[in-house]
């Protein structure tokens, strides 16, 4: 283990109990002695607290917003110049063949482009950014952590150290000032609740997680909730529902992709895979990310085969996410079908330890995201 | 009662074994969502795999400790995993079997020796 990267949160995590693995090359709490199950119900409940440390936080800066978005929007197939001041957006990194390099957030600092991306892949993303942007500065943030606060008691808890936090809607950014520590505050996440995740200097981290934790309502909550959370929540975890072999189209993911970069929109295509992306978009691809529910109690996970009869032997696609969903009561997966399958209610069948077993393909998310709007 | 290396309790009952694993493996396995028992009648040999346990973390096999057939299995506990996790040793049990070969049993440790394990 000593090896592994700790979080400016190691101390604290290790402090409060937690079994620690390795995470993306970091050592990170999977959970706390509260368990997983009951940690995610906490999180549905009032307010879990995460340390996602581990994520990258990248600062764009060019001339101005405008010319650095125009330049992020040549590698992010999403509406960057048209985001307004201090809003952030769900979008991702292409590459030639249309497929997903990494999903992320983007928000407008006035001045500058701040980027959240995924910790496995965040070398990868600044070293693609310092090649390929045409303009622009790409400086990643190692002095500060990044905290989760999700779920319904969220706002009271921050509000309390700052009111302004209340006067945020989902998917909009602020700084805020907590007992005067200066923090970059988003109200999004990874949990389908409303919530915020707040970026704080390395060096005041642990004492404003300390803060927040002294609230009755707060409970720290590892990487095994997070994981069970967003699976209900119908989110994509990339590396294993979405990657470079899934485009956007077949990851159900149309809607991160504004008009103005599609087929007839002003600022049509420009970013790498665009003749497969906007081709898809219209006409729709092959296969599909569904959501999935398997009849009975055993979960099936990640890897499980899927066929559209219980006796062909050709499958048909496979399951990417998979577990039990503590929320539903049930177990719950997300895979990638053919759209002759693709409909909702169709019955499909995965292979469990030999035994065929039916799935019913299902609307996502499975449970209903409470974002602030 | 013995226990395996495998964190299973071997509990005799007259001329049958009850099966469950013990609190140090729920533990370790975290809240458990789905068990698959094996059929009444199975007759099994010592390795083989017998239960499916899910936990909210991953699958995990349970395997026979002993030669014998099963004559009984802890319905209660497919219906609500959960017990495995709150009553390991008591209502958390997962199987009975009657033993073929009883001797095999001798070669497993006492509970004096399985905490020193765990320890």
């Amino acid at each position: 283990m000593s090896e592994l990267l700790r979080t400016p949160l190691h101390d604290l995590h290790i402090s409060l109990g937690a079994k620690m693995v390795e995470f993306a090359g970091y050592s990170m709490p999977v959970q706390y002695p509260m368990g997983v199950m009951q940690e995610h119900t906490h999180t549905r409940e009032k307010a879990g607290l995460f340390d996602v440390s581990h994520m990258g936080q990248v600062i764009i800066k060019g001339h101005d917003f405008q010319s650095a978005a125009h330049a992020l929007e040549t590698l992010i197939p999403v509406d960057i110049m048209g985001l307004a001041l201090n809003r952030q957006r769900y979008g991702f990194f292409t590459n030639d063949a249309g497929g997903i390099m990494d999903d992320l957030m983007l928000a407008n600092r006035g001045d500058h482009i701040f980027v959240v991306v995924n910790a496995a892949c965040k070398s990868d993303d600044i070293a693609h950014l310092k090649a390929n942007l045409s303009d622009g500065t790409v400086t990643e943030i190692t002095d500060r952590a990044l905290l989760a606060l999700q779920g319904p008691a969220s706002e009271a808890v921050l509000a309390a150290l700052d009111p302004a936090a209340a006067e945020m809607r989902f998917m909009d950014v602020a700084v805020l000032s907590f007992d005067g520590v200066e923090c970059w505050v988003s109200r999004s996440g990874y949990t389908g609740e409303d919530g915020f995740e707040i970026s704080v200097s390395a060096h005041q981290a642990t004492a404003l997680a300390e803060r927040l934790l002294a609230h009755p309502d707060v409970a720290p909550i590892g990487l095994g909730a997070r994981d069970s959370l967003r699976l209900e929540a119908g989110l994509c975890l990339y590396g294993h529902d979405i990657d470079t072999l899934t485009t956007p189209t077949q990851a159900a993911l149309n809607w991160a992709i504004q008009k103005v970069r599609r087929h007839n929109g002003k600022r049509e295509g420009g970013f790498p895979g665009a003749p497969v992306i906007l081709d898809e978009l219209q006409d729709g691809a092959e296969r599909k990310r569904v959501g999935l529910l398997p009849e009975g109690r055993a979960p099936m996970r990640e890897g499980v085969t899927l066929f559209a009869g219980i006796d062909d032997a050709a499958p048909i696609g496979q399951i990417t996410s998979g577990g039990f969903g503590p929320t539903v009561g049930r177990p719950i997966a997300m895979g990638y079908v053919p759209v002759a399958q693709a409909q909702n209610g169709t019955i499909i069948y995965g292979e469990l330890r030999g035994k065929r077993l039916p799935l019913t393909v299902v609307a996502l998310p499975f449970t209903p995201a409470t974002f602030k709007r | 009662m013995k226990f395996t290396e495998e964190h299973e309790w071997l509990r005799p009952e007259g001329d049958v074994v009850v099966v469950g694993i013990t609190a140090h493996a729920t533990t370790q396995l975290g809240d458990i969502v789905f068990v698959e028992l094996p059929e009444v009648g199975a007759i099994v040999a010592k390795d083989d795999e017998v239960v499916v346990i899910e936990s909210v973390k991953a699958a995990s096999d349970i395997m026979a400790p002993i030669d014998g057939e099963i004559v009984e299995v802890n319905t209660a506990l497919a219906e609500n995993p959960a017990l495995a996790n709150e009553a390991n040793g008591d209502a958390g049990w997962f199987f009975k079997i009657r033993p073929s070969n009883p001797s095999q049993m001798d070669a497993y440790m006492d509970e004096a020796a399985y905490n020193a394990m765990i320890a």
